[in-house]
Formats: C-alpha cells, structure tokens, sequence
C-alpha cells in the first residue's frame, strides 16, 4: 500500500531560503500533513509547520500545496500522482518566520480595526429573539476558520506590499458583512466599509471563495450584498434617509 | 530577557482562559493570555455538539436542579457536587451572556436558543450552532478580548493596555515566592527567546492531557502542561484515573484515528449497530439506569418525537457506557471491517437534514474518508477525549491549594467527577472560567504586596538542556513509546498487571526523557519543544496510571477488568495526586469526599442513592430529608 514520495518543501528563516527535496514514505489514506509531520520525526526534526486539530476546524495548517493555497490536514496524498513531485511552500503573502510558518499578524491587526458586535442598548442578555432564517445568513460566515487562505490568495494584497494598509482583506470584510447582517447589530458599517477597510478594492475575482476550505461563499454572499448596500447609501438619497430612520425603530 | 508585569497570566487561550482572561480584565486588572497557538485556535474549536444549559428553551420542564441530578448520575456520584451545583445553576448566563457578545446559536420557531439532546441529558439542553458550537465560543469570546481592547484604546491609547494576548508562546515553569505563585516563565515558539512573567496569580486553562494517548481526538497542544505546571508548583491533582473515552471517533483512515465524531449524530437520530446489523446499545443497559432508557427499537424511535411517554434510545447513554458497548462489540468479533461499530445516520434523516444539521461531519467524512453520511454508515470507535481529573480547585473561586494558582476547565477537577456529559465541557469552562478570573482578582486585591520572582536560572536550564545535549534520544520516538504504552496498558479496560507494567515502561522513559537532544537552532523548533513536553507527559501519565492502579473498583472513565463492580466505599474516596519534593516522581493519597449538602441530596430519591452510597451515607440522607 505505502509508496515513496517526492516531497519539496520551503527551507529557510530570517528572509533567506530554498526549496529541499526528501524522499519520503506515503501510507494508504494520508494527508499532506501526516507526510510532513513524517518528515519531523524522521528526516528534518526541526522543520516548521503550524498545525493544530488536523481535522480542517482550527485553520492553523494553511500552505501553498503545488502553488495552491490548502490546509495541510485536508488535502490526502490519494489526490496526487505517485510519481508527482509535491512542492511545499508558506503563504506567499506574509512574511516567513521560518519554513512552513508564516507570521499572520497582519489578520490579528485587521481584525482588531474592525468594530465590533454593537447591540442596542436595551436589550439585556437572554432578551434576544431572532429567527433562523435571519441568523443564517451570518452564520454562513461565522463558519470562518481564520485559516488566512483568503487573504492569501487576494490578488489586492498578494503582490502589493502597498495596499496592505488601506485593505482588510476578504475575511475582515466579511466580518463586516456578518455584523451589517446581524439582526440585532446597530452600527452603520456601510461608510466605513468602503472608506476605511478597502471594499472599493475587491473587482469580485472570487478567488477568495475558491479557496475556501469551509466553502464559504464569500464574494457572492458577503462582498457582493455589502458592495450593494454601500452603493444603495452612497447614491440613492432617499434610501440613505429612510436607513437612518428605519435601523433606528427595529 | 523579556520581562512582563501583569495583575493576572491566564495560561491557556481556550474557552475557559479567555472567559477567565475577560473576566479579571472586566474588573480592572491588567491581563496577560499566554497560549501555544495563535490567538482563536485553541482545542475549544474542536467541540461540535453544543453548550448545556438549563434554559428550557425546548422544554419547559428543565431547570437547574434536573441539570444537577444529570451530572451527578453521569459522573456517577463522584462529582464536587458544590461545583455541579454552581455550573448547572450559572449556565443559562454564561451562554445567554455570549449572544450579547455577538454569538449567533441556531434558534427555535419562537426565536430562542435552540437546545439539541444529548447523552445522559434529560431534556433537550445543548445551545448549538449546526455541529460547530466550540467555534462559535471559540470565536465569540475572542472576538470579546478584542471589543475589549477597542474600548481600552479608546480609554487609554493602548489597546494592550489591560488585556493583552501572548500567541505561540509556552509556558515551562511557574515562578514562586515562598509559598505563593510570583510568575511564570515561558519561551516564544517562533524565536526561542525566553520571556518571564511577573504575576501574582495564575490561572490555568490548559485543558488536557490526550498527546499521551495514541488514539485520541485531541491536537498536539493536549500534552498536560497545566497539570504537571500544577504539580511542580505544589499543587494536588484529584481523579486522574477517570479519562473518558468518546465512543465516536473515526477509525480510518489510519492517519485520522481518533478525530471526534460528534455525539449529535446519535443525538439527532443516528443509531449505532454491528456487523449483523443489530443495535446492539439495547444489550448494554445498566440497571442504574434501566428505567431510564428505552428496551425496544420502537419505544426509542417514538422518544424523538414525543419524549413524555418514551424513553431515551440506549444510544444517548452517558458516554463511558457506550465506548465500554463499542469496545465489547469488537472484542466479541461483531465489529465493522475497519475494526469500529456502524454509526448511521443516513437511513434515519433525509440527506438534506444531515447536512444542515450535521455540516462539519459531513464535510469530515467525505474530505478525509471518502465516506458520504447521507447515503451511507460511518464506522465509529473509542478514542481519547477528555480528562475528568486535574487541578483540586476550590469550587467557588478555582483557587488551588498554592496560593495565586487558579484553574478553570478541563485541567481543574472535580466538576465532572468520573464521567463528564457531553455538552457539560463548553459550559463548565464558561462558568468555572468567569469564576477563575474573578477569583483571581479577588486574590490580586487583597495581597498587601506583589510577590517577587525566584527561579528564573533554574528554569531557563532545564528548558535549555535538550538544545544542548548532542547524540541523545530522538524526543519523537520517547512521545510515541509512551503513547503506546498509555494506549494499551492504561486504557479503556485496565487491569493491575497492565498498569503495573504500564508504570515500570514510564520510569524508564522518564530516564529516556532526561537524555533527549534536539538538533536545529531555537527558531520555531518542533523537536525542540516536544523535548520540554515529554516532561509533562510523563508526570501526568503516571498520576494516571498510579490512581488507577489504587482504585480498585469500575466507574465512569475507569473501568477495571479485575475489579469490574462500582464500590459504594470507593465513591467516597478522591485520590490525589501531587510531585515529591525532587519533582521527578508521584505520590498518591486517598482523601474523604465531603458529604453532600442537605437541600441538594434531596433531590434524588432514596432507591437512586441506593446504588451508589454507602449505609451510612444513606441514614445522613434519610436525616436530610426528614428536616426538609
């Protein structure tokens, strides 16, 4: 059942690296991860690689597999030809601290620019009714492992140092939609979404969406509708009043 | 070397250290969280089923005193029945304190909370959100930490100000004055650099023990850091003999043995049966259960529908009963080819319910097993999930016996007693978390001054050692010797031969452990750091194998080939577990369980108590009653 596979992975810390081929030993039902992790206890003890529940729901084992960003726990070496070389690298869009480890921070920052869950005030804890079908929408996106693929793969940030700043990226983004969707959220996130976390950046390539491991449908259902909702408040006047009144009385 | 001042180190990002972390932020002390992964990675994500919680959303018959009889039945008596009592009453807070937060659980035609049902659980009790509710906790509570440091940037221009989260960082020793806890010292992932903090109160939430296990549904992080760091400083472990193993877990392909498979399948509807087709969980009733569990298929597929006039499916049993059933199963040759039982929930449910109510399962098999839910059984088998046992914490405040330790969560014991209810884990670490983190400040506010920091060159040695050996062990070959021997000699069935011989194995790793090296430089090193865990692993290995050598009786997460019956002079007994003074080896103790107070043994009928007390124990209850 087991075979001998080619493996490349990114070696390297401090800036500085290279790709380093092993040959490694593949048995019946593994993953990618399984084989680096091989690799740990046998060939390279000191590689890095982040993981953590090996069961795609922490979102720590996010790599570049072939060039396509995956977690590592749920891509299963069955996918691949025997005989394929299988190159290894981190998220080319944050800085590698060492290997396969990538430094993330930029997400954390992101997500701390983003403001939060804001309730009315009169409504005390166990108060809350809402119904399934409003909730669902948000928790679409509440199912959001933080695996960073997303904001990985964005072309907006992926070779452009520069808009870093100006751009929460597809998962802040769909935070804000999460929280424009929340039946009981009463901020208004439509201005800022545009001004001040790059909305107006993403021309809906969608490849936010195809990497997602969760099967998030982020540009359609969070983007899109929040693209919409910016453009109703920014150019319809009446519909930019009536939201004031109407997000008022709930 | 880095150096930090903090009122409070929450050591753990889980659920139970951050509610415990927003708690000591929320009354006003500076907060450090310091956790192995990234900030929101923590096992808490793995939790699928949901949050129990009296609320009686679904049922109106549920309140916290039915909440109460549930856990103690399920941990069969053994339980901190102060701690059952607190965490049965607070749940419905904690969890409607969440939403306030921005949590966002499925909900009833009326709007409420949904609760789903679950094993050993009354009435439909678990908040849920699909089977993916340790994420959204998960997910909730860190995204509370961060409203909080938006308020604290506002106040103070700093969001870090108060509460600030130390991410892949690793904490290898607590730091004493005297007796009292004075800090913690650790060392970051990414660079190796050291880092000490200046603390007078600790609180662990480091949750498990499972990585001394090979077959377990817990992540690299679960190697009983908090437990053995408790330990080392001084403090007591209780009812570390008592480790559940889920009955769900997957079986293949080898590589995912032991991911979890949560217990909403049978909650939902899925029934277990073996190779000749037989729901065979009708075989394994116990008679302290027996009038409690339907004796006919049709009886238990009556229950999902009108739960007043039928009883339970013996598939929601509490859990060691169902994995001592799976495990029975196999042994007798019924197994599935894959060497589990059959779980299936495709002939019970249209496939589009199972995949709204079971998402991530659905997802899981097919990613990794190539197996579809809908259309066919998933095969299911015993693996390592939680431990019962931990830290000896007073139950109002989590304070350990060393003064300025806390614990909250699965490392803290007590709460759960020998056999925790699903659905128990979410909400006790909410509850006993917010608990901690008062607790904690409280302590902080009463010390007349802050404790100084010994210990620093000592820890920075030990931590140090394995870089700086050459030639030794391969620390990976160590871990997976001791994973094995845990996974067949202190297992699911033990008995005293095997655990014997379990103990001897250990002291010799512990040897071994001593002499391992790491190549490679400090730089987010893995063999490195799995070096600095085998001590912990080992320490916490032992405390299990010597309790469950000592207690010679069958209970919950214990079971004894030899000694296969429960003991009524057994229940009474904890055995607690602390380090000699060299700090290398366990010693075990036998300690007296309090007495159950009066107004809460009332709640149980007399035949119950019967087939767990003892004659005596009976008369102060029979006592009790007459004077209510």
């Amino acid at each position: 059942m087991g075979y001998k596979a080619k493996f490349r992975i990114w070696r390297g810390e401090g800036g500085e690296g290279r790709l380093e081929d092993f040959t490694v030993e593949v048995n019946e039902g593994e993953v990618v991860l399984d084989v680096i992790h091989r690799l740990q206890a046998t060939q390279a003890p000191d590689l890095a690689v982040r993981w953590n529940c090996k069961a795609g729901k922490c979102g720590s084992c996010s790599m570049e597999i072939n060039g396509k960003p995956r977690l590592g726990c749920m891509t299963r070496m069955s996918t691949f030809e025997e005989s394929e070389t299988i190159t290894v690298t981190p998220m080319r869009t944050f800085p590698v601290i060492k290997d396969l480890v990538c430094d993330v921070s930029f997400n954390y920052q992101k997500a701390r620019e983003i403001p939060s869950f804001t309730p009315p005030a009169d409504v005390k804890p166990g108060e809350y009714r809402m119904q399934q079908v409003d909730v669902e929408r948000s928790q679409e996106f509440r199912k959001c492992i933080e695996c960073f693929m997303c904001q990985n793969v964005c072309h907006v940030i992926r070779d452009h140092e520069e808009n870093k700043a100006n751009f929460a990226g597809p998962r802040y983004l769909m935070r804000i939609a999460e929280l424009d969707m929340h039946p009981y959220d009463v901020a208004d996130r439509k201005e800022s979404a545009q001004d001040e976390h790059g909305l107006g950046y993403c021309n809906i390539t969608k490849c936010c969406t195809e990497v997602c491991p969760e099967h998030i449908k982020i540009t359609d259902n969070a983007l899109i509708p929040m693209k919409e909702r910016v453009v109703d408040r920014k150019y319809d006047p009446l519909v930019w009043l009536g939201s004031k009144i109407f997000k008022r009385q709930r | 070397m880095e150096r930090h001042e903090y009122d409070v180190v929450v050591i753990g990002a889980g659920g139970a250290g951050l509610r415990a972390a927003i708690e000591a932020r929320q009354q006003g002390k500076r907060t450090a969280i310091v956790c192995k992964s990234l900030f929101g990675k923590a096992h808490t994500v793995m939790a699928e089923g949901g949050a129990a919680a009296a609320m009686g959303n679904v049922n109106p018959n549920d309140n916290w005193m039915v909440h109460f009889r549930d856990t103690m039945r399920g941990g069969k008596f053994l339980n901190n029945w102060r701690m059952a009592e607190l965490h049965a009453k607070e749940a419905p807070d904690r969890v409607w304190e969440l939403e306030a937060w921005g949590a966002l659980f499925d909900r009833t035609k009326d709007g409420k909370i949904s609760q789903r049902n679950f094993g050993g659980h009354e009435y439909p009790r678990l908040a849920h959100v699909g089977d993916r509710t340790g994420l959204e906790l998960i997910r909730t509570l860190q995204q509370r930490v961060v409203a909080l440091q938006q308020e604290d940037e506002k106040l103070h221009g700093d969001p870090e100000a108060y509460i600030k989260v130390f991410a892949e960082c690793t904490i290898t020793r607590l730091l004493k004055d005297g007796d009292s806890i004075s800090g913690a010292f650790g060392y970051w992932r990414e660079t190796g650099d050291f880092i000490v903090f200046d603390a007078p109160a600790v609180v662990l939430a480091t949750g498990g023990i499972g990585k001394s296990y090979v077959v377990t549904s817990n992540s690299w992080e679960y190697t009983g850091d908090g437990h053995a760091l408790a330990l080392l400083a001084g403090a007591k472990l209780i009812n570390m003999e008592f480790i559940q193993f889920h009955p769900t877990g997957m079986v293949w392909p080898p590589s995912v043995r032991g991911i979890l498979v949560t217990e909403s399948v049978r909650g939902d509807g899925g029934v277990l049966r073996n190779s000749e087709g037989r729901r065979f969980m009708f075989d394994y009733i116990p008679d302290v259960f027996k009038d409690k569990y339907a004796t006919t298929e049709e009886e238990a597929d009556r229950w999902y529908d009108d739960q007043a006039n039928n009883r339970r499916p013996p598939e929601l049993l509490p859990r060691d009963e169902v994995a001592r059933a799976i495990n029975a199963e196999v042994k007798a040759g019924r197994g599935s080819p894959q060497g589990g039982v059959f779980l299936d929930v495709s002939t019970r449910l249209p496939a589009a319910e199972i995949i709204r109510r079971l998402p991530s399962m659905h997802h899981q098999f097919k990613e990794l097993a190539d197996v579809d839910i809908t259309k066919e059984p998933m095969q299911v088998g015993p693996t390592c999930h939680y431990i019962m046992g931990g830290v000896e914490v007073d139950a109002d405040t989590g304070a350990a016996s060393v003064p300025g330790l806390f614990a909250a969560g699965e490392v803290s014991g007590g709460m759960h007693g020998s056999n925790r209810l699903g659905g128990n884990s979410l909400s006790d670490l909410l509850v006993f978390g917010r608990r901690a983190g008062a607790g904690a400040a409280a302590y902080v506010d009463g010390l007349a001054k802050r404790p100084a920091v010994t210990g620093i060159e000592e820890a920075k040695a030990e931590a140090l050692a394995p870089l700086e050996r050459t030639g030794g062990e391969n620390p990976y070959e160590v871990h997976h010797e001791l994973q094995r021997t845990m996974n067949d000699l202190v297992g699911i069935i033990r008995k005293s031969e095997e655990i014997s011989e379990a103990l001897q194995v250990i002291e010799k790793l512990k040897e071994r452990a001593k002499n391992t090296a790491s190549s490679g430089s400090r730089i987010y090193n893995p063999g490195w750091h799995l070096a600095i865990d085998l001590r912990n692993m080992l320490l916490v290995s032992e405390c299990v194998a010597k309790a469950a050598l000592l207690r010679e009786e069958s209970r919950g997460g214990h079971t004894r080939d030899d000694h296969p019956g429960m003991s009524a002079e057994w229940r009474r007994k904890l055995l607690v577990c602390s380090v000699k003074p060299d700090g290398t080896s366990i010693t075990v103790e036998e300690k007296v369980q309090p007495s159950m107070r009066g107004d809460l043994i009332s709640l149980f009928d007399r035949s119950e108590l019967e087939k767990y007390l003892t004659e005596e124990e009976l008369a102060e209850y029979d006592a009790a009653v007459k004077e209510s």
